[in-house]
């Protein structure tokens, strides 16, 4: 008897507080879809009586938010997989080569890891001046196609592979470009998942940086862009709400179909992406 | 091979490897690193010509006489003080209550873990009108408890207890995942060992629990003090580009933020990153103290 009131108040409490995190994002959702008399309607409506999808045409017809979205898409993509290219090289290197100053290197990385980035803001904003860089993709994607974070975690999975199947590989005549395209990263695919999915996530939902290094219209990213658009929507919440849920939603697609890898990933390394 | 000694020749190798990585995180990560150290002591720099004409430590005199820094320290703290400690006690009661069901788990773990793949800009505009004064859904649910419509983002009374609930219910996800993950590694023998010496549920969560998962409340702590020392996009967000009224959610990114990008002031933003550089480690180096005495590993 006891135990089972136990396990009924478990659930009361999860199910409490499931709704209390479930409770924005279906605000969100409910307020996107009202018009505007309702949306400040007391006691709050959570249901419309016509869902007003016009909000979400009105919305992003109101700022060029499909010019923003492919903006994210772009520096996105080419962020990870930039990113992901340079640390696989270079975790190769960390976990299946011999070299002058492997251990000195390592720790000076390990050492950068600890400098918080926001403080890297200024020289670099400095550099991209210098590079004429500002306001140009190049800003948003170039600083961040190296990081340690994953060259790190991919360096522990590669060590994680046996040695006896790197010496097959030398035996059938494999070179290491080949073992390394072609053995290892298939084998690390897992991982490989897990630090792309959170690498994604990351880039997608960046603001700082985008903040800063643009300042045209037409270099924004989502939440940058979003950001400017509060001032335009004004207290057009149902407007505002439908172009959150925008900028929400790939990424809880995303999340949906890849939770698997994401959960593994955060598992394995314990640090954020 | 594998364990054979370093060669020139295997060096040129692994450095061909590194290559790309090298070229990017020395210049946008190692080199800033040296740089905004120096950047730190410029007292009169010209940024268009980069030219620096003089050096010194005003900078830092300049910082630690401004009582706007002295507030956004002093935010920060109690931003960190507020997310943390509420964000550990939280995510392990949700991570033990989780461990201990079965049906629906998978489901409960999805819908706790949402709100960090989402967009804090996004997600921070719908708090802002969650916490309208009139219309929002908070002051309507404290309105069934007789509480009057309190100004959420308007009194500099509220505004950082706001950003602190805010950014909880943002990071409790990723410690609940982490808190899982140590739950699970915890080998059911000590239990069982505990339950044969007579200890009741209550002990075996201070004897076995508490101390097996200090690891991981050690990383969680660590992870969530230095997330949130440098705390920004909530703030820019959800004060819609400004540091709360009358400054109540000034914090040192914050500040930083401002000296450098709305004051043009590079030296005096360089000297406050370097001081938050220097804080992070302090608070880091005693954890890990601390950790050394407290964490049984």
């Amino acid at each position: 008897m006891k135990l089972k009131v136990a396990m009924v108040l478990r659930y009361v409490i999860l199910i409490l507080g499931a709704a209390i995190m479930l409770m924005p994002f279906l605000w969100m959702l409910s307020t996107s879809l009202k018009t505007q008399p309702e949306t400040v309607k007391i006691p709050p409506i959570w249901i419309p009586k016509h869902l007003l999808f016009s909000n979400y045409v009105n919305a992003l017809k109101e700022a060029p938010f499909v010019q923003y979205f492919i903006n994210s898409v772009i520096v996105t993509t080419v962020t990870t997989l930039g990113q992901l290219f340079t640390s696989i090289l270079a975790a190769f290197a960390f976990s299946r080569l011999n070299f002058y100053g492997k251990n000195i290197l390592f720790v000076i990385f390990l050492g950068t890891m600890m400098v918080p980035g926001e403080m890297l803001i200024i020289p670099n904003f400095v550099t991209l001046s210098k590079m004429h860089l500002i306001n140009t993709y190049g800003a948003l994607i170039i600083p961040w196609l190296a990081s340690f974070f994953t060259v790190f975690t991919l360096r522990q999975t590669f060590q994680s592979v046996p040695d006896q199947i790197y010496y097959a590989a030398k035996i059938d005549g494999a070179s290491d470009w080949h073992y390394l395209w072609h053995v290892l990263v298939p084998i690390s695919k897992s991982t490989i998942t897990a630090v792309t999915v959170l690498q994604v996530i990351g880039s997608w939902n960046a603001f700082m940086w985008p903040l800063i290094v643009t300042n045209t219209e037409k270099l924004r990213t989502l939440p940058v862009g979003l950001q400017a658009f509060t001032s335009d929507a004004g207290t057009n919440y149902a407007w505002l709400m439908a172009a959150s849920t925008f900028v929400i939603f790939p990424m809880v697609v995303l999340y949906i179909f890849l939770q698997k890898y994401i959960i593994a990933g955060i598992s394995k390394t314990g640090l954020k992406g | 091979m594998l364990n054979a000694k370093p060669t020139i020749k295997s060096t040129l190798k692994a450095l061909l490897y590194l290559l790309p990585m090298l070229v990017i995180s020395i210049t946008f990560s190692i080199y800033p690193i040296i740089k905004s150290f120096i950047m730190s002591f410029y007292t009169k720099y010209d940024f268009f010509k980069d030219i620096v004409s003089q050096y010194g430590i005003d900078n830092f005199k300049f910082i630690f006489a401004d009582p706007d820094f002295h507030l956004a320290v002093k935010n920060t703290l109690i931003f960190v003080v507020g997310v943390v400690p509420l964000t550990v006690i939280i995510s392990l009661v949700i991570a033990l209550l989780l461990n201990r069901i079965k049906w629906l788990a998978g489901f409960f773990r999805t819908v706790y873990f949402l709100p960090f793949v989402t967009s804090t800009v996004a997600i921070a505009q719908v708090w802002h009108w969650i916490y309208n004064s009139d219309y929002g859904l908070l002051n309507y649910f404290l309105g069934f408890f007789g509480v009057n419509a309190i100004s959420w983002l308007e009194s500099p009374k509220y505004a950082m207890l706001a950003l602190i609930i805010m950014s909880v219910w943002k990071n409790l996800g990723f410690n609940i995942i982490l808190f899982l993950v140590g739950l699970n590694n915890i080998n059911e023998r000590y239990y069982q060992a505990a339950k044969i010496d007579g200890a009741n549920a209550w002990h075996q969560f201070t004897n076995v629990t508490i101390p097996l998962l200090s690891p991981i409340t050690f990383l969680v702590s660590v992870n969530g003090v230095i997330g949130s020392f440098k705390v920004f996009d909530e703030i820019f967000a959800l004060f819609n580009g400004t540091p709360g009224p009358s400054k109540s959610a000034l914090t040192i990114v914050y500040y930083l933020y401002q000296k450098f990008y709305t004051e043009w002031k590079y030296g005096i933003a360089a000297a406050s990153g370097v001081i938050l550089f220097f804080m992070i480690l302090l608070v880091t180096v005693f954890q890990l103290w601390y950790s050394k005495r407290h964490v049984h590993y």
